[in-house]
Parts: C-alpha cells; sequence; structure tokens
C-alpha cells in the first residue's frame, strides 16, 4: 500500500536532501577531526591514546558514564511514568523542572554545585570538617554530569508515551495484571527504543560533558582529568594531533554505542519475525 | 537536605573511589602543582627532574602531580576546596587573590627570589614572513590598514599584559596625556580582528585561520609557536619598550599543612630557582635570573625596556581596578 | 472515546505506581535540580533590585542577549525544517548508509562542545574547505553572527531529531495509507495527517533546540570573533564575570538566561498538553 512521500521521485529527493546536508554539517566535521588526528601517522595517533594519562582519562569517562546512566534511568522512566500516566496538580511544572539542566549554561550548572558543595558552600563546608571532599574528586565530576544529563530519557519518553496513552496498560491492569508486569510485558516493549535512544544520548552527553566537569574537576592529571579535560589541555599545549586523537575517540565511543543499538535493534527485529 | 543521602554519596565515593582513583595511591607523598593552561610539557619535564632530586637528596619517593587550566579558574578552584600544595601562575593578580583569601601567606612575593617569580617573559610580536607591513614597535599598530590579534583582556591575563603593555608605550610617547593615551588606545583596540579567549585561541586565528597581520602574545609563547609552526613562514619581533609579565610561585600554606608537605612544596619551588632548571626553562624561551644561564642565552633575548605594572598603574590592584573591572577604563574605551 | 474516559477516571488511579515515580521523581529533581539552583540564587540574595538591574541590563550585556537570541533563534528555524526532514528520512525510508546517518545524528551530544567549535572554526574560516568556497560566493561566516547561529544548530540538532523521531516511528501505518487511498497529494496528506501528530514533538524538540543554544558556550566562542557589540554572546559576559571572581554580577547574568529559558520550556510544556489533549479528543 502507497504510503505519504513513497513517490520514487520525492523519496530520492529527500534523501539526497537528508544525506546532502548531514554530510556537509555533521560528517565534515567528523571527517575533519579523524584526518588532524591522523595527520601525523598512525604511530603518533597511536603514542598519544596510549599515553598512561590519555588512558587513565579514557578509565575515568567512561566509568563516570556508566555510574550515570543507571540513575538517570531510574529517574527518567519514573518521571515519564508519572507525568503520562496521572494527572495531577504541578505536573507541568515538574515536567519543567526536568528541563532546568538544558535551560543553565554547563559553566553555570558546574558552578552552582561548587558553590554548593565547595570548600566555602555550606553543605561542603560541613563535609569538609569530615573531611569528606566531593568537589575536585571523582564524585563531583559524577555529580554534575548527572545534573546535564537527567533529562535525556525523561525527555526521550515523554512524547512518546504520551502518544501512546494508557490504554493498553489500564486493560493489562483491569485484566488483573500487577503494576510491574504490566511495567515489563505491556509498557517496556513499546517503549524500548526511546529508552534506548535515552540511554545512548545520556552516554554521548555524559562521555563528552566538558564545561560543567571542568569547573569541579581540578583537572588533576592522572586523577581527575577527564577525555574532554585532557583533550583541552592538549590542544592548549600546542599537541593538536593530541588533542584531535582525544576527539576521535570520543567520536568514536559514540559510535560505538549506536553501533551497539543497531545490533540490538537488528536481533530483536529478527525475533520477531520468527515469532 | 537529608543527610543520609549525602552520606550515602560519600560512601559511595569512597567505595568505588579505591577503584577508580589513580594508580599513584600508594604511600607515598604526593605534591599537587596548580598551574596555568600552556604549562604542561614545561612541567612534564621539570617533575620527574625534581622527583630522582628529592630521591637523591632525602631518600623518600614522592610524586608530583599537575593540574592544569586558566590561572583565574584554577585560584578559584583552590579557593574553593582544590588541596594543591604550590601554585605556579601566569598571573600576578591570580596569586594576590588566593593571597587576599589567607590561602597564600600575605607578603608571598617576598618568600622568593625575584618578587616570586622564578622566570619572567614580556609582551611580544609575530608578523608574517619578511614583516610585509613593517611592524616593529607599538606605534605601528594603530595604522589604519593593521589588523591584530591579541586574546580578550576580558578574560585572558595574556591579553591583559598587552593591553598594559600597548598603555605603557602610549603613556611614555605623549608624556602621560591622558587624552592622547586614549585615543591611541582607542585605535588600538578598534584594530583589533578577533578577540578569542585565550592565547591558544588567539594562535589559532592567527596561524590557521590567517586572519590578521600581526599576533601579540608572551614572547615565550611566540617564540614556541614561531618554533611549532615553521621558522621560515613568521618572524618574532620584540619591540623596544614593552611590558614585565612575572610567572608568580606560591606556596599554598593551609593545604601544604594539611597534607603535610610544608618542606616538599617550599623546596619545589625553590627548585626553580636552581641553574639547571633555569636552564631548562630558557629552553621553553622564559626569560630567567641566574646570571650563568642568562649570559649562555643572551642572544635568544634581545635587550628591551621591560615596564614594570608597579611603576606604571601604582599597582596590579589600582590597573585592574581602573582599567579592567566592569565599566573600567577597557570597557569605557570599547563602549560605541 | 472510551480511552479518554479512562483517563478522566484518573482520580480512582487505575494504574499503579503513582507513590512510587512520584516519590522517586520529586525526591530526584528536589536534591540534583533544585538544591543546586539555590545556591545561585544565594548569590543573589545580597543585591537589591536596583543592583540587579544595572548588572543586568548594562549596554554591552543587552547586546549580548541580542546576539544570542537571534542567533538562536536562526538557529531553531534551520533545525526545525532540518531536523524534521532528517526525522523524516531516517524513518520512512531504506537506503544505503541509513545506518551510518542515523549514527551521525548523535555526534553534536558526543562531541565535546569545544571540539565542535575549533573543528567548526577550522571548517568554516577564510582557508578552511567550507569557508574558502563560502568567502568566494562573499558568505563569510567565520566571525560573524552566521557562524555563531552556525555553532548553536550544530550543537542542538539532536533534539530536534530526536524527539520527533520516536513518534514518527509510533505513528500507524494506517494513518497515512487511509490518506493515500483517498487520493490526496504528498503535501495535503502529509499537513492533514502527519503534522497534526508531529507537531507537539517538532515544537518541543525546536525549543530545547532553541533553549540550549541560549547556553552554549564551548562551540561558539572559536568561530564568534567575540567582537564587543557585535559578536559576543551572553555565555561570555557570565564567563568574563567569573575570570573577574565576581561570582554576583556571573549568577545574575545566570539567572536571566535561566528565567528565559525557564518560562520558554513552561510554555511549550503547557502548550504540549493542552495540544495532546485536543489530539485525543479531550477539551481543547
Amino acid at each position: 500500500m502507497q504510503r505519504i512521500g513513497d513517490a520514487p521521485l520525492v523519496r530520492r529527493l529527500l534523501i539526497a536532501m537528508a544525506v546532502g546536508l548531514s554530510g556537509l554539517f555533521l560528517l565534515l566535521p567528523l571527517v575533519a577531526i579523524f584526518a588532524q588526528a591522523f595527520s601525523q601517522g598512525v604511530s603518533v595517533f597511536w603514542s598519544n591514546v596510549s599515553d598512561f594519562y590519555t588512558l587513565h582519562a579514557i578509565g575515568l569517562t567512561l566509568g563516570i558514564a556508566l555510574l550515570t546512566i543507571p540513575v538517570c534511568l531510574v529517574f527518567g522512566v519514573a518521571l515519564a511514568w508519572l507525568v503520562t500516566r496521572f494527572s495531577f496538580p504541578g505536573r507541568r511544572l515538574l515536567q519543567t523542572l526536568i528541563d532546568i539542566p538544558f535551560a543553565v549554561s554547563p559553566v553555570v550548572a558546574g558552578l552552582i554545585y561548587l558553590l554548593l558543595y565547595g570548600r566555602n558552600g555550606w553543605i561542603g563546608g560541613w563535609l569538609d570538617s569530615y573531611d569528606i571532599q566531593l568537589m575536585f574528586s571523582w564524585p563531583g565530576i559524577l555529580m554534575v554530569t548527572i545534573f546535564v544529563t537527567c533529562p535525556f530519557v525523561a525527555r526521550e519518553l515523554i512524547p512518546l508515551m504520551q502518544a501512546q496513552g494508557s490504554r493498553e496498560e489500564e486493560a493489562a491492569v483491569v485484566l488483573g495484571a500487577s503494576g510491574w508486569t504490566t511495567f515489563r510485558r505491556v509498557t517496556l516493549p513499546n517503549i524500548r527504543w526511546a529508552l534506548l535512544y535515552g540511554i545512548i544520548l545520556t552516554n554521548a552527553r555524559a562521555v563528552g560533558e566538558f564545561g560543567a566537569v571542568s569547573v569541579v574537576s581540578g583537572a588533576i592529571r592522572g586523577q581527575t582529568n577527564t577525555l574532554p579535560l585532557h583533550l583541552e589541555q592538549l590542544y592548549q599545549d600546542y599537541n593538536a594531533v593530541g588533542a584531535f586523537a582525544c576527539a576521535a575517540l570520543l567520536a568514536l565511543i559514540a559510535l560505538l554505542t549506536l553501533a551497539a543499538k543497531a545490533g540490538l535493534e537488528w536481533r530483536a527485529s529478527r525475533r520477531e519475525a520468527f515469532a | 537536605m537529608s543527610l543520609p543521602v549525602v552520606f550515602r554519596r560519600s560512601m559511595l565515593a569512597l567505595a568505588i573511589g579505591a577503584t577508580l582513583s589513580s594508580p599513584a595511591m600508594a604511600q607515598e607523598r604526593e605534591l599537587l602543582n596548580s598551574s596555568y593552561d600552556i604549562a604542561r610539557e614545561l612541567f612534564a619535564e621539570i617533575n620527574p627532574k625534581f622527583e630522582s632530586w628529592w630521591e637523591e637528596e632525602h631518600d623518600e619517593e614522592i610524586e608530583v602531580s599537575q593540574s592544569h587550566g586558566g590561572s583565574s579558574a584554577q585560584a578559584r578552584a583552590i579557593m574553593q576546596g582544590l588541596r594543591a600544595d604550590v601554585v605556579t601562575y601566569n598571573q600576578v593578580t591570580d596569586v594576590q587573590a588566593l593571597a587576599d583569601a589567607d590561602l597564600v601567606a600575605e607578603d608571598w612575593q617576598d618568600a622568593l627570589p625575584n618578587n616570586a617569580s622564578p622566570y619572567y617573559s614580556t609582551t611580544a610580536f609575530l608578523v608574517r614572513k619578511d614583516n610585509p607591513k613593517g611592524i616593529e614597535n607599538w606605534d605601528d599598530l594603530v595604522e589604519e590598514d593593521i589588523e591584530m590579534v591579541f586574546p580578550n583582556p576580558k578574560t585572558s591575563g595574556n591579553g591583559r599584559y598587552t593591553y598594559l603593555a600597548a598603555w605603557g608605550f602610549a603613556d611614555e610617547q605623549f608624556d602621560g596625556d591622558e587624552e592622547q593615551i586614549q585615543d591611541f588606545m582607542r585605535t588600538f583596540l578598534g584594530n583589533v580582528e578577533v578577540f578569542d579567549n585565550g592565547g591558544r585561541g588567539a594562535t589559532t586565528s592567527f596561524i590557521e585561520r590567517e586572519i590578521g597581520d600581526v599576533l601579540i602574545s608572551f614572547e615565550s609563547e611566540v617564540n614556541n609557536i614561531r618554533k611549532e609552526y615553521g621558522s621560515d613562514d613568521y618572524e618574532v619581533i620584540v619591540p623596544p619598550t614593552s611590558i614585565l609579565a612575572e610567572f608568580p610561585v606560591a606556596v599554598v600554606g593551609p593545604n601544604a599543612e594539611r597534607n603535610e608537605n610544608s618542606d616538599l612544596a617550599q623546596s619545589y619551588l625553590e627548585y626553580l630557582y636552581r641553574e639547571d632548571t633555569q636552564r631548562l626553562l630558557a629552553g621553553f624561551n622564559y626569560r630567567v635570573h641566574h646570571e650563568d644561564v642568562v649570559e649562555e642565552f643572551a642572544d635568544q633575548f634581545p635587550e628591551t625596556e621591560l615596564l614594570k605594572v608597579e611603576d606604571v598603574f601604582g599597582s596590579w590592584d589600582e590597573a585592574m581596578e581602573t582599567h579592567f573591572e566592569g565599566g573600567g577604563m577597557l570597557d569605557q574605551l570599547q563602549r560605541r | 472515546m472510551s480511552h479518554f474516559v479512562l483517563r478522566q477516571s484518573g482520580s480512582a488511579r487505575v494504574l499503579p505506581g503513582f507513590g512510587l515515580s512520584m516519590g522517586i521523581s520529586v525526591l530526584f529533581i528536589s536534591l540534583v535540580l533544585l538544591l543546586p539552583i539555590t545556591g545561585l540564587f544565594g548569590q543573589l540574595a545580597g543585591l537589591s533590585f536596583a543592583e540587579y538591574w544595572t548588572i543586568i541590563t548594562e549596554g554591552r550585556v543587552v547586546a549580548s542577549y541580542m546576539v544570542t537570541i537571534g542567533a538562536a533563534a536562526v538557529a531553531a528555524l534551520i533545525n526545525a525544517v532540518f531536523g524534521l526532514l532528517l526525522a523524516w528520512v531516517l524513518v520512512r525510508y531504506t537506503f544505503p548508509g541509513k545506518r551510518l546517518l542515523d549514527a551521525l545524528m548523535d555526534l553534536p551530544f558526543a562531541l565535546p562542545t569545544a571540539v565542535a567549535g575549533i573543528t567548526l572554526a577550522t571548517l568554516y574560516s577564510s582557508n578552511g574547505w567550507m569557508g574558502s568556497w563560502l568567502e568566494a560566493l562573499d558568505l563569510p561566516v567565520a566571525q560573524t553572527w552566521v557562524g555563531i547561529a552556525l555553532a548553536m544548530a550544530f550543537t542542538s540538532i539532536p533534539f530536534v531529531v530526536r524527539t520527533v523521531q520516536p513518534v514518527l516511528e509510533d505513528m500507524p501505518v494506517e494513518v497515512d495509507e487511509a490518506a493515500m487511498s483517498l487520493g490526496a497529494t504528498d503535501g495535503v496528506a502529509f499537513r492533514r495527517v502527519i503534522m497534526p501528530h508531529l507537531w507537539p514533538a517538532l515544537v518541543t524538540g525546536t525549543g530545547l533546540a532553541f533553549v540550549r543554544s541560549l547556553g552554549e558556550f564551548g562551540a561558539i566562542i572559536f568561530i564568534a570573533g567575540n567582537m564587543p557589540y557585535e559578536t559576543e554572546i551572553t555565555a561570555l559576559m557570565i564567563f568574563i564575570k567569573l575570570q573577574e571572581y565576581d561570582y554576583v554580577g556571573a549568577s545574575a547574568i545566570a539567572s536571566v538566561v535561566l528565567f528565559v529559558s525557564l518560562a520558554l520550556l513552561l510554555a511549550i510544556n503547557i502548550w504540549q498538553g493542552r495540544f495532546v489533549r485536543r489530539l485525543h479528543g479531550g477539551k481543547a
């Protein structure tokens, strides 16, 4: 059956436009990054990547992302469920509040955490007297990363769950399914791709965040230097190749998560086809 | 704020901290040096030398860690709790900010020789091959057809030095006639093509984007840039009059005590004044004080009159207040 | 409209999990989002309104609002069109390289903004791959507000694509098959059948892109030129205040951006809520 925009001409034109514009706008910068990273050959690229401080930065960055994702996931699902399945006073406000991280410039986001949890902040000062330091150590980095990335999962889920409505879940509950079963058997299959997108965006942003992290990290090499911060230092120090090698790594991490997503999608679609 | 959550967070911090943090967590003492953003390679060379020197002298293994960033941001981090033992900055004002917050001794400039500045530099020009616009001095920069690149004095200490140097020159040229100085400065600032955030951004604009006829930055920087990007394509011009740019160092007392590093911190800073370190610094195109080294590198650093901020502007505090604060001279000159 | 009836019976709350999801959401929002924001207002507490007003209406700062809002609006418009096109192509068609194209969409989120900034500035400078022929067409990008808009568009494009995409994917096949079988042209069918479903997502995505652009710093600063009154963005004003150890001034300007952004987001959410209700047959 014919669908909108299925005419060959329209189809080709639209695809050509999309590919062409993305090529110029998105792919070209990516190519430029890799071109710079390898501009002095693979061995220079490799020696930059296998440097101890770079490896440590990679480890720290991935570790932070791994800790960030579950937190954002639980919060995102809970919030999306709340605002799309129930109506209650203050629903819109709640939904707007989770956008605060988008509304706050990353540097300011880092700053507000610093003002609160830093040595002169009222929580930070109290913690300091117990010799607990959150800022300028990895918990601080984790905290601001969660702040910056927490809207993504919820943001992905809300429009979709709103568009889907709650008919199916209500039917399941009326038929006697428990809440958890309903969520797992009815909701989850419907939202899983959006959920996955959410995780991927969370991961991408967590890995790449610079502004907020730079304020609370202290950028101690081999300790609190994340990959984006390390990159910045290399760049400042005229090691452009090293900086772009790190940039290429970050792009690669993003592309790998996306490849993983594509793989999952493919397997799922095969299972469905056989079922 | 519920306390259990904070507590849980910090417990989590402790738990995973053990796995995440660096391998250098062994029992050896660790000195943290908070430094400016273009000093990574410099201290990457100095630190191992100091570590082995300390081990020879004291039979103790230690480790020096580095933190780099814009020097104001670095000072801010220390005020908010970054436990750096020493600071090595490119801005007197940022060390002073720490002193005002009681983190550095009030008389820190007297604690070490040469105003606690083991090396120094000045502001110089980088021009394109054969100097086509014939730029030799500050007054060549106010010609109509000149386009300049230097970092934003609002965001960069490097840019502030350029502003102060130009002002100092004009002050001499016009014998302190405020109106003429301001006219000069207005034209000077008007010839700027791009205001990048920091020295590195300005370099990229000048070299890679080919913007402007002249890049103004620290002498050490322009020399390094010329070395990096090809000595045939660029020329370094050190104007006959320029400004003294000190690179101040200080011990962050309370932190060093807390980390039980006071002896180490003091010794680390003194180490910067030793002959071999000074030679290494000169290799990075910084001007140094050690007489033998100065002689050795004499032809690398042209003689030039170096104005002191204190002499031209009274003090750093006054210079900052009059020129750079919101609504100050710089804002007035840029107003339209 | 049985669905609507069920929804309205919400006071009885057919679905479970209200308490749990409310608990998690409120706790998280309070601790992670609201508590730190109090720090920002704590900074402002010492200011009288007149002082606050003086800081936020200083000539150069006002000029920066203009530059930022103008460029962000242009960027958002570009992204609305471009994002819709991309989402449509990615959902509706299969073609070689589709996976790659899909993967590319998240690139702007994954790259640290500073890298994006440096790379864009390199590409669009007058001797860069793109800049050199744009220069030939007499369209300079770097060091102009066009460059600012471009950097904003780059960093915020995923917002539109990734908001529209799932909704488009979720749209039943029958909807447009029906329209086509009734003989509507592509354009008419798209406008009448698809767009009503897409509006909320498209507006939300564009709105988020706009808001994100208002606060962006790292990606823009390298390409902007940063000339006073011409190409200075508001985030730079905040950064400058911080360099001067002026937390209060920084917080004051940041609070302006925060208020404007939040007001916009709230408006979008309220509008979206109305829209969805109308779509589902509720009262307008």
